[in-house]
């Protein structure tokens, strides 16, 4: 029994991938709505089964591990999942290969599980691919458009390029240490050139997949080329379950080498931060903006990680639970703009408050949450960051967080200007709504609202993290 | 329930109200009825304030009162008022209430507007509340957006680009502030948010010079410090009426208080060794700012330098440490809170009539409209600072207190200030020439209506306050008289007084 509710995330979701099996065999999914909304209710079953009791263990030789901070990270990506199907109904209901699109990206969730729980650098690797093939898949959705094939294109080939990357990393980490797992590693890791290059290697592997500068180059063209759902996929999920496993992998895994990476990590991050701000302040695209804006909460997070302690990784999994919430608030604002408008411009955004208040106040919400300001959730997600930062002492790389600061919010209130303050020739209809976004929404709405004063729940994530 | 958080609780309760409300006329007196409230609340807790004193309550701070909220991370929300904090906060809720009612005809999304402006003030009575930093710096940070919305929607001019200068200024304030907050954060051995606990540390002097610096251009930066005053013309002239007052009245002081409460107050040896700094920036705000206004014609961005100027008192009160200095700088920042309140109130008058703000093609303001032309002139020669009013008052207590600070460095940074005045004379006594005395000039101009019932209450809400400090100064300076030793005490050793 224990080992069920171990592994109940991996079981449920394997149940699920079959029954959409199932499903495409008895014709089921040839009515969209019914089709949709079971796999809507299904994913908030799994949301909530993630909740139930569990013990800490581990499997399989240390291959396999869960305890409460993992689980947690699973049920962030589970609320993601949900979210994520929610807003992309309206487009879903459209499109030709909506099975497919459950099934790539629940495959791609399996893969996610695997490289959290993982207690073994082959592990680590296999989920981590697993994770990132079926999005290549994904983003290549729209299938008469040659951005979309681009996309996936480019995706797979900078993809197989950091695998490469990594995989000389590990070999090299093998060499040094001479055991893959884990506690293996821990024990026996010792600054020396071959285990810094090992790790720097390993470093840039994880830079490609996070899009840090300076292997951030894929990053814009994948976002605006896939559909905006896989774009929200990747911005959010893929983007945040790597983080949550750079965070053990820098914490535990290169615990010994924290000298050597704190340089490393305070150079990439200030320059993910000033390269991504700087990029985005004449991006017109929706997309793409949002992708160099990513670009840049990378940035900020990595000033977080360097605390390298309890509030280090709190912070970091706090931020990403509030990112997750604003991204795909924005994604399912620009999509439903996107799908009445047919342009993925920003100018469409003008004169948004007037004709959609809903949508224009939900936007805004977003965008101050992403800027970092009150009384949004993410102000307090980005500041817990800086304050983690502070804790090593890195004062240049703060300064440079703190420039960062104001440059963002140059970025997001354009956006909200046009908004709210602009008028637009060419007065918007009213957007459709469907009730799967407008749910959505509300709940990214009450999250980040509620996240930063309700405060059991950041209690929650620091006694997760205590080790 | 604690008697302070109530100052949060009623904005709160009147900024839903005014979400719930339908039609634009329960917004309208919801928001006016809700800050009236607020209003008696904070004489309320004056006068509750008082008794405890008089009964021998000697705490430095009282009704304090503290909430967990990031307890990992030592994050309270701890409240506790003394006299600073009190008069800053009766000075609010005046301005609030004027505010309010100077707005009563705007026409184009009232719901939003009054919403903004109750968030606005939240912003301001968390900022004077709060004991714990980083819950200040999230009251500092939170009247950012609405400013920049009001500013952005509701403005005139080249609104765009003041709302967004204003708003990345502010935040590069805010940024140097919260580095500087963390810094008091981690290295002053403290691990604590809160400024009396930091207080009682014995910081090392170079930790305290890099953190003096950071949190007082930080502060200043909201205060229109020169040389970060350039978002101030630009953002007050391009603001709606009642927007120009809460940023000139309201939000320049927060940055003055901070100044005063954290960077000077905590750091009181660096701010002895540092603060020539800030004196010699304050003196050319007070002297590049008069002059700069005597060049304006538009009559708001005449204010709005003069404000730089006459903020430019608060930042030189602050740095002189001397008892009569830190006193004058207090009160400076009320009675400018009040009576810049009142100028742009009753510009925002005269604009709303004529559309245009220029002073010479206004003229024969007082024979047409003889309550907006008093206005007008008793906020002008509060000003220029004319016996009776609280600008004389105040500005006397910063030149005594500045002189009393020997050497020549300190004498002549005073004797610039005190020649400030003069100029100020010049452009008032200009600008009330131009526009308010005089003939009509434009035919159109005898069609005006004097002012309505609501901007009626308004201007004489502020101009009690004005008289309320000009006349009787000593109620001002009895309750925060305890505040400001304590403060000052801690300079003794070099100040000498």
């Amino acid at each position: 029994m224990d080992i069920v509710l171990m592994f109940r995330f991996e079981i449920i979701l394997a149940a699920l991938i079959l029954a959409i099996f199932i499903m495409s065999l008895r014709g089921f999914d040839t009515n969209v709505k019914c089709f949709l909304n079971t796999m809507n209710v299904l994913l908030l079953l799994n949301f909530i089964a993630g909740w139930l009791p569990l013990s800490e263990g581990s499997y399989f030789s240390d291959f396999f591990r869960t305890n409460g901070l993992i689980v947690l990270q699973k049920n962030i990506i589970n609320l993601g999942l949900l979210l994520i199907s929610l807003t992309s109904y309206a487009w879903l209901e459209q499109s030709k290969y909506r099975l497919e699109f459950y099934l790539l990206m629940l495959s791609s969730i399996f893969g996610v599980y695997v490289m959290l729980s993982s207690g073994h650098i082959l592990m680590l690797y296999l989920g981590l691919e697993m994770s990132t093939i079926p999005i290549a898949a994904m983003s290549n959705f729209n299938l008469k458009e040659q951005r979309s094939s681009e996309a996936g294109i480019k995706l797979i080939l900078s993809s197989a390029f950091s695998t490469g990357i990594m995989l000389f990393g590990i070999s090299l980490l093998y060499g040094a240490v001479g055991n893959l797992s884990f506690a293996s590693v821990i024990a026996n890791l010792h600054p020396n050139v071959l285990t810094l290059f090992a790790f720097a290697f390993i470093l840039a592997g994880f830079a490609f997949k996070m899009s840090i500068v300076p292997f951030h180059l894929w990053t814009a063209d994948v976002y605006e080329g896939s559909p905006i759902a896989v774009t929200n996929f990747l911005s959010v999920i893929s983007k945040g379950s790597v983080i949550f496993v750079f965070l053990t992998v820098l914490y535990s895994l290169f615990g010994g080498l924290k000298e050597a990476w704190l340089l490393g990590i305070s150079i990439v991050s200030i320059l993910s931060m000033t390269v991504g701000n700087l990029f985005a302040l004449r991006q017109q695209n929706a997309k793409r903006f949002l992708a160099f804006s990513s670009i840049a909460q990378v940035g900020f997070v990595l000033v977080g990680i360097t605390a390298a302690s309890t509030i280090g990784s709190a912070s970091v999994v706090y931020f990403v639970l509030i990112y997750l919430l604003s991204n795909i608030a924005a994604f399912g604002v620009i999509s439903a703009v996107a799908d009445s408008t047919g342009s993925e411009s920003l100018q469409s955004f003008k004169g948004l408050y007037k004709s959609n208040p809903f949508y224009a106040l939900i936007m805004a919400v977003a965008l101050f949450s992403l800027a970092g300001v009150p009384p949004i959730a993410g102000f307090f997600g980005k500041l817990f960051l800086l304050t983690a930062g502070m804790k090593s002492g890195l004062y240049v790389l703060l300064g440079f967080a703190g420039v960062n600061l104001v440059l963002s919010l140059y970025n997001y209130l354009r956006v909200v200007k046009y908004m709210f303050i602009d008028d637009n020739e060419a007065h918007l209809a009213p957007l459709n709504r469907n009730r799967q976004l407008t749910t959505a929404l509300y709940i990214c709405l009450i999250g980040l609202i509620a996240i930063g004063f309700v405060t059991p729940i950041y209690q929650y994530i620091d006694s997760l993290c205590r080790f | 329930m604690d008697i302070l958080s109530l100052l949060l609780v009623f904005p709160v309760i009147t900024a839903l109200g005014i979400l719930v409300a339908k039609k634009d006329k329960v917004v309208r007196w919801t928001a006016l009825s809700g800050s009236i409230v607020q209003l008696f609340l904070a004489i309320g807790i004056t006068a509750y304030y008082v008794s405890l004193r008089n009964a021998g309550e000697t705490g430095q701070m009282l009704l304090e009162s503290s909430y967990e909220w990031f307890a990992p991370l030592q994050i309270y929300f701890s409240a506790a008022v003394d006299g600073i904090s009190l008069v800053m906060i009766l000075m609010t809720a005046m301005v609030v209430v004027a505010g309010i009612l100077v707005s009563w005809k705007i026409g184009k999304q009232v719901k939003e507007f009054f919403f903004l402006i109750l968030l606005l003030s939240l912003s301001a009575y968390g900022f004077f509340i709060s004991t714990n930093l980083f819950v200040m710096f999230f009251f500092l940070e939170l009247a950012v957006i609405p400013k920049y919305l009001l500013i952005g929607v509701w403005g005139s001019g080249r609104k765009d680009y003041s709302a967004m200068k204003l708003a990345l200024m502010l935040m590069f304030g805010s940024a140097l502030v919260f580095i500087g907050i963390l810094g008091l954060f981690y290295f002053t051995g403290a691990q604590t948010w809160d400024f009396q606990e930091i207080a009682k540390m014995h910081i090392p002097i170079e930790t305290q010079r890099i953190l003096y610096v950071l949190l007082f251009t930080g502060f200043g930066v909201f205060t229109a410090m020169f040389p970060f005053h350039t978002w101030a013309p630009d953002g007050h002239s391009s603001a709606p009426t009642a927007a120009s007052m809460f940023l000139a009245g309201i939000s320049m002081k927060l940055g003055g208080y901070g100044c005063l409460r954290v960077a000077t107050y905590l750091l009181p040896d660096a701010a002895q060794e540092l603060s020539w700094i800030f004196i010699i920036t304050a003196s050319i705000a007070i002297i590049y700012g008069a002059f700069a206004t005597m060049m304006q014609k538009d009559l708001k961005y005449m204010n709005a330098y003069s404000s730089v100027s006459h903020c430019g008192f608060v930042i030189l009160g602050i740095a002189m440490l001397t008892k009569a200095a830190v006193t004058g700088a207090v009160m400076q920042m009320v009675s400018h809170g009040i009576m810049t309140a009142l100028f742009f109130a009753s510009i925002g008058m005269i604009y709303d009539r004529a559309h245009t703000r220029q002073a010479d093609e206004l003229g024969g303001m007082l024979k047409q409209m003889p309550f907006i032309g008093s206005a007008f002139i008793i906020s002008g020669l509060c000003s220029l600072g004319l016996p009776g009013f609280s600008g004389f008052v105040s500005e006397m207590t910063v030149f005594v207190g500045s002189w009393e600070r020997t050497g020549v460095f300190y004498r002549v940074a005073t004797i610039l200030a005190c020649a400030s005045i003069v100029v100020t004379a010049v452009y008032i006594l200009r600008a009330v020439g131009f526009a308010i005395w005089g003939t009509v000039t434009n035919k159109e101009y005898l069609k005006f209506k004097d002012a309505t019932w609501s901007e009626r209450s308004a201007a004489v809400l502020l101009t009690l306050g004005i008289l309320i400090i000009g006349l009787a100064p000593f109620l001002f300076i009895h309750l925060i008289d305890a505040d400001t030793t304590s403060i000052v005490s801690r300079f003794i050793a070099v100040v000498g007084k």
